[in-house]
């Protein structure tokens, strides 16, 4: 696959994002990739395979399981001129990074009265499905959708898997991309690229007139194909991708709301606190008077994710249930 | 006087004026908080000046610093304005952190003063990564990262230095070792209370210096800082050192000996200096007279800069959240 391909071309999720590494360690010197065994193992999640071999130990960085320091080098490094791309493996281990992203990453430009910005992107894995249990499949990108200061991203496509790195390397503040660990097998036709992707605004993925299905990254898919079973029930669901968690892209929201009236919010967090309350409450503030029925919610139960197949997936925000929430607005 | 001994005793006066300049700029500032100019959490550095001053004096413009939440010193020894500074603990528009930080969160871009971290030890990692950014651009330049005895309990801290260590960075790790982390002494928050040993244990060169003496300072900072030039990787320096005032501006100080305090007052380093050089038959008294003569003055035009400064416009609330940018077109 070369990144300039005319033609469409079947891909993965994965190697759309390895590509994208790869796209940004040619184009730019200052880029480098640090992270817990992004080296020699090639990723956790396989994502980095093969960039040791071709950039070098120099701009390939294995760590130390130092989420802290690791964080916190690459904020340095990206004060100090350059535009490091840090993995952590997971968002539940993104916890013991938290101060410096939150009270270093996120802080430093205001603090410092505008003089030192950060240029630094933090990718990670989220997201549940994979019997991982509690500590390693939690959805809290929502928490991080909370600070000022950081652009928070989370790719539900192949082709923003592929086209979301290189702008977040040009935002001179910090920019942190949620992967969710379901996507990565995601495989699909990558079409030939349409320009870098616009990370201030959500994406209609599928045009609709009854009902609008909010969500983003893992639950794309399952909304997606929530629509088209509606679709045979002769609901016709539009679907949004917000894309950008932070900042949310409002207007989109209400624009489709305005077009269909009627709102499912998916996120596969909890309920409380979640993304989702603060979607469903700029509904409730700006399109209050375009409803017709009240804004639905299906996100995780309020329970730490459980291993067993069977209760992981009761926990979860299934194709089902968007259906059935879908159900209870329309009829 | 010989031209060896003439230097020396020059020399001798620019710490003096330097470390006075930081005494008299912290009096001043326990004026100012009592009249309630300015606010927020002021930790004061009285007692330590000798650190700030000494390493600086191994450090050049093009090598970077990153302190903590006590660090008028560190700034002004770097070089900061003092109007900048006093403007900003005012929360004034022309204060070096444009209002937004205080206090606490000192910054200057230009001068590679990477603040201001208020968070125990949450300064290291970011010291690490802008000496990374110096490693892999080929930059001989050293990075120098202040913290307290406080931050050794702090994963931080060892996160940071087996970094630092496993990857050669050139980081010069200057720890104040106070005695103190806030109210609780070092021996009731560390199991093991030789902090340069434990530095030591990660493989980089580390040793205690005796943190009232500015020369001592200034001596083992210019070993360090050739070391980590030279490509030795990091180095650890435990200043021994002691704090004359409360942790802040609020605390009571209830937990100290007041014999202790004064045991440590003996040593001020301001003293000990002016003694030496005095032994050594340096000019002291009228050299000390004109020091306090401009440092008074700096220190009044500071705060008469201060006052008259602008407020930050509530307009610019938002300001310095995300970087300004420039609109897709």
């Amino acid at each position: 696959m070369t990144p300039d391909a005319a033609v469409a071309t079947k891909t993965t999720y994965r190697e759309a994002m390895r590509e994208a590494l790869r796209e940004a360690l040619r184009a730019d010197d200052r880029v480098f990739l640090m992270g817990e065994d992004v080296g020699r193992y090639g990723g956790c999640f396989g994502v980095s395979l093969g960039l040791l071999e071709e950039f070098g130990p120099e701009r390939i960085l294995d760590t130390p399981l130092s989420e802290s320091a690791f964080v916190g080098a690459g904020i340095g490094a990206a004060l100090n001129g350059m535009r490091p791309i840090v993995e952590i493996m997971t968002i539940n281990f993104s916890l013991l990074a938290l101060d410096q992203i939150l009270n270093n990453a996120a802080t430093l430009l205001h603090m410092s009265g505008g003089q030192l910005s950060v240029p630094l992107v933090i990718r990670m894995t989220t997201g549940a499905g994979r019997q991982l249990a509690a500590q390693h499949s939690h959805s809290l990108e929502g928490w991080y959708a909370h600070i000022p200061g950081i652009r928070v991203l989370a790719p539900a496509t192949i082709e923003d898997a592929r086209h979301m790195l290189a702008p977040a390397l040009a935002d001179p503040d910090p920019v942190l991309i949620f992967e969710h660990g379901s996507l990565y097998n995601a495989s699909g036709e990558l079409a030939p690229p349409a320009g870098p992707v616009d990370l201030d605004h959500a994406a209609v993925r599928r045009p609709g007139t009854d009902i609008s299905l909010i969500t983003y990254g893992g639950s794309l898919p399952k909304a997606l194909t929530a629509a088209d079973e509606l679709a045979n029930d002769g609901i016709d669901a539009e679907v949004v991708d917000l894309r950008t968690l932070r900042p949310l892209d409002g207007t989109a929201v209400a624009a489709s709301v305005a077009r269909t009236h009627r709102a499912v919010v998916i996120d596969e967090a909890w309920r409380s606190g979640s993304l989702a309350a603060e979607v469903s409450a700029r509904i409730a503030e700006t399109s209050f008077y375009e409803l017709d029925a009240p804004v639905e919610r299906v996100c995780s139960a309020e329970v730490p994710i459980p291993y067993a197949r069977l209760l992981e997936q009761a926990a979860l925000p299934q194709t089902a249930d968007i259906i059935a929430a879908a159900h209870r607005a329309v009829d | 006087m010989s031209a060896d001994v003439a230097t020396r005793a020059e020399h001798r006066g620019e710490l003096l004026h330097a470390m006075l300049r930081i005494r008299r700029f912290e009096e001043r500032c326990v004026e100012l908080y009592s009249a309630a100019k300015i606010r927020g959490f002021v930790h004061l550095y009285i007692g330590e000046e000798a650190v700030a001053v000494g390493v600086n004096e191994a450090l050049t413009a093009e090598d970077a610093v990153v302190s903590t939440y006590r660090e008028h010193g560190h700034a002004l020894a770097r070089g900061l304005p003092a109007e900048a500074i006093m403007a900003e603990m005012y929360g004034r528009a022309t204060g070096c952190s444009g209002g937004r930080g205080g206090s606490m969160h000192l910054f200057d871009a230009g001068r590679r003063f990477y603040g201001g971290n208020a968070i125990v030890a949450g300064g290291l990692p970011l010291a690490a990564g802008l000496a990374l950014a110096d490693r892999m651009c080929g930059r001989s330049r050293v990075t120098c990262c202040f913290f307290g005895d406080g931050a050794f309990a702090e994963g931080e801290f060892h996160e940071t230095a087996n970094l630092a260590a496993l990857w050669d960075l050139p980081l010069l790790f200057v720890c104040e070792n106070n005695l103190y982390a806030m109210g609780t002494a070092l021996q009731r928050h560390e199991a093991q209370t030789d902090l340069a040993l434990r530095a030591a244990s990660y493989g980089m060169a580390a040793w205690a210096v005796d943190g009232m003496d500015v020369e001592a300072v200034e001596r083992a900072a210019r070993r360090a800082a050739e070391g980590i030039r030279g490509g030795g990787g990091p180095y650890f320096l435990e200043m021994r050192t002691y704090r004359f005032r409360a942790h802040s501006m609020y605390d009571p100080d209830r937990y100290r000996d007041k014999a202790e305090i004064e045991r440590w007052k003996a040593r001020d380093p301001v003293t000990r200096l002016t003694d030496r050089m005095r032994a050594d038959a340096e000019p002291v008294e009228d050299r000390l007279g004109e020091i306090e003569r401009q440092v008074t003055e700096e220190i009044d035009a500071a705060v008469d800069g201060a006052e008259r400064a602008p407020e930050e416009p509530v307009e610019s609330l938002l300001q310095h959240v995300t970087s300004p940018r420039t609109e897709a077109t």
